[in-house]
């Protein structure tokens, strides 16, 4: 049976070789996944490059008119880059001092207690797989289920304030101050990403040969040198892995957190893909020009920082 | 073996076969799409009519694709522009892509019925520069309005303010039920640049030059402005409903008013119908007079419309279709049982008959009728503007930001003007 599947598979490869060469058939092979590829990332590319570069509201391309770099001068457009106020693009501006102040926190925090979970978990103890898919869990929700529930909980008559007033406090306006929305959207964010980064460090973690624990051990090193010395060089691999993937996906952070505060209050924890999406699609004047060449200066940010965190690794390494 | 893999394959035939066979029946009918979102009921009472109108007319199925709201705000214009439209929608954004729309002039039996009738709103939906032809039917008018918890104000001893009281007395009035009562919201009004656009014509905010140009920020829009602004200091508003969400997002307050954690509550006249299920005889609640400025005692008009697109391949069904809901028994059933207001003149003149069995029906009901008497010119000029929500976007975005405290409300005012200029800008208009 097995061999006959073969041949039925066989004979289209084989009639193919005889046609192109042995020496082609790597990109026989190749080819449906990058006419995925292009289809679905490079063709979207070349058009977001054409969108920034155009202007109007029409969404078919050959009915946009060229206008250069008009849209990217506008983003721009600041007299001190210091003062969002002075930018004439001040929402774009404000979206993204959010958005740094938002990476900085949250992936510093999400891989030390990555990190930490990662360290802990790697250790004998009890109920250790229970608490492995506990951590784990919350990356298996969708966002918008993640935001409902925390939103819940939040909101000025959810369960925090409902536990607050009943024993005696106050309600706090979770979603409704400024400094609160925004710490309680890298809590969340931190929250629903955790697990993915903990089981990436574990992995690292459990590479490790134990006989360098062993012999540590046996030379009586203390604990926190052998952390030092011997788990994080031989996790630096991971935790590059888990730095760059954490920075590219705090920057693109959305889905939870328009659901959870819709960029609220005012435009406090309006990140830049939000502003991205609202130019593009939210107004009853689609500005997709303005979105497109915002998404492009986005996109080559991240490309700057993420070479910059491998090369740092790479001479770590080294 | 051998049988397991031929019970499998004649298994797989017959799935892939199913829906060949299922279809085979709805291919000898034309089938029409219509992109639909509700309020309260009305998705159920059309698709009521519109089993009516199948039976009739054994050649046409007519699909109903409920959607959310944000999905015909957000996904539908994306749709439209890229000619991936539905052979019709149910949209509130009347004018904006009224140059998609098909021109139902040819396919409809008696134009003449349609423009006697439909006189005043015709307008709405057409293209720019186009004067005669009919481009949607009206679903439903609105009218923007204060809705208020009775309940509240007998239990607080304090009376209701007349039909002239102005947005400070209410204020003063709502405020105090409040404090005695402790219920959390004094006013809450929707979050959204066309209710507080009603507000802001009675204070004299005319949102147009005297050269018919759009023109948004006024000595009338910065009086009203100012007090919303004002009223989320003191606490007569809560930043519960402007303050949760940010961007141009919409954030209603009716959930909140239906808990009575509202003592008036500013949104229109298409919120009755869903009070009347989710308030019950919880309390008594009813519409009110707009409140007054010095210049109007205005709302604003708005209203649904279901439109046809040109990209649709079915436009003689099409017409049909919209002769049949225009129709008066149909058109008039449909506003009774969904409880809107009615766009039709005849139907005014004679009334609808209106399943209103509870007084706070009844008397909403009359208060709409009196507010539409009442609109200020300048609202209807507004909502005729094809572009208004490039005037309300940043009008909410704005105020928002001024509410939370990022910006003054001077920087707010002289934003707007810049992000309305940016939009039109964007949209063309020299």
């Amino acid at each position: 049976m097995r061999a006959a599947l073969a041949r039925l598979i066989d004979w289209p490869f084989e009639a193919l070789q005889r046609a192109l060469g042995a020496a082609r058939m790597p990109y026989v092979f190749v080819l449906p996944n990058l006419l995925v590829f292009g289809i679905f990332v490079v063709l979207p590319m070349l058009l977001n490059i054409w969108y920034a570069t155009t202007s109007g509201v029409e969404l078919m391309p050959e009915q946009r008119p060229f206008t250069g770099l008009a849209n990217f001068s506008e983003l721009l457009d600041c007299s001190n880059y210091l003062n969002v106020a002075s930018c004439r693009q001040d929402r774009f501006w404000r979206a993204v001092d959010n958005t740094l102040w938002f990476v900085a926190f949250q992936v510093v925090t999400m891989v030390a207690l990555s990190l930490i979970t990662a360290v802990v978990l790697n250790r004998k103890m009890p109920l250790r797989g229970f608490f492995r898919a506990v951590f784990f869990y919350p990356v298996l929700l969708s966002p918008v289920v993640v935001a409902l529930i925390w939103k819940w909980i939040l909101q000025p008559d959810g369960v925090l304030n409902a536990i607050l007033v009943a024993n005696g406090g106050q309600r706090l306006p979770f979603l409704l101050d400024s400094d609160w929305s925004f710490t309680w959207t890298v809590v969340v964010s931190v929250w629903a990403h955790m697990g993915f980064y903990v089981l990436i460090l574990l992995a690292g973690l459990q590479a490790i040969p134990p006989d360098l624990y062993e012999a540590a051990a046996m030379d009586g090193t203390p604990q926190w040198r052998v952390f030092w010395r011997i788990t994080m060089p031989l996790l630096m691999p991971n935790m590059a892995v888990v730095l760059v993937l954490g920075l590219i996906r705090a920057v693109q952070a959305f889905d939870e957190i328009y659901v959870l505060t819709g960029g609220g209050p005012g435009t406090a924890t309006q990140y830049i893909v939000q502003y991205i999406y609202e130019t593009a699609f939210a107004g009853q004047v689609h500005i997709m020009g303005l979105a497109a060449a915002a998404s492009m200066l986005v996109g080559g940010v991240l490309l700057v920082l993420t070479l910059l965190q491998l090369l740092a690794s790479a001479r770590a390494k080294q | 073996m051998k049988t397991f893999f031929r019970r499998t394959i004649m298994a797989g035939a017959a799935m892939l076969a199913l829906p060949l066979l299922a279809a085979a029946p709805a291919d000898a009918a034309t089938e029409l799409r219509i992109m639909w979102y509700s309020d309260a009921n009305e998705g159920d009472v059309m698709r009521d009519l519109l089993d009516r109108f199948e039976k009739a007319n054994p050649d046409i199925k007519v699909a109903l694709d409920r959607v959310p709201y944000k999905t015909i705000t957000d996904n539908l214009p994306a749709l439209v522009s890229s000619g991936q439209a539905p052979d019709m929608a149910r949209v509130t954004d009347l004018g904006g892509q009224s140059s998609y729309y098909l021109n139902l002039t040819p396919y409809l039996k008696d134009k003449a019925y349609w423009d006697v009738n439909f006189k005043d709103v015709l307008p709405w939906v057409r293209p720019p520069g186009e004067t005669d032809g009919v481009y949607g039917l009206m679903t439903q008018l609105t009218i923007t309005m204060p809705i208020v918890n009775e309940t509240l104000f007998q239990q607080a001893g304090i009376p209701l303010p007349g039909p002239t009281a102005t947005w400070d007395d209410w204020a003063k009035a709502a405020k105090a039920v409040a404090t005695k009562l402790n219920v959390p919201i004094p006013i809450a009004i929707d979050r959204s640049g066309h209710r507080i656009a009603g507000p802001a014509i009675s204070y004299g905010a005319k949102f147009f030059s005297p050269d018919g140009q759009p023109a948004l920020v006024d000595a009338g829009l910065k009086t009203m402005a100012t007090k919303i602004y004002g009223w989320h200091n003191d606490g007569v508003m809560s930043k519960a409903i402007w303050g949760s969400v940010g961007g141009a997002a919409y954030r209603g307050a009716n959930e909140e008013f239906s808990n009575g954690q509202v003592v008036l509550y500013m949104s229109g006249s298409w919120q009755f119908a869903q009070f009347v299920k989710t308030v019950g005889d919880g309390f008594d609640w009813h519409g009110v007079a707009n409140p007054c400025g010095p210049a109007s005692c205005s709302g604003m008009p708005g209203g649904a419309a279901l439109v046809a697109y040109k990209t649709s391949k079915h436009p003689a069904e099409i017409g049909k279709l919209m002769d049949y809901l225009a129709s008066e028994p149909v058109y008039s059933e449909f506003h009774a049982r969904t409880l809107f207001l009615t766009a039709h003149k005849g139907l005014m003149a004679k009334g609808i008959p209106y399943a209103a069995d509870k007084p706070q029906i009844k008397k909403s009901l009359d208060a709409a009728f009196a507010n539409v008497k009442a609109l200020s010119p300048v609202a209807y000029q507004l909502q005729g503007y094809r572009l208004n929500r490039v005037l309300f976007t940043p009008l909410t975005v704005r105020l928002n930001q001024a509410i939370s405290g990022e910006m003054t409300l001077d920087d707010a005012f002289a934003r707007m003007t810049q992000d309305m200029q940016d939009g039109l800008k964007a949209a063309g208009v020299k």
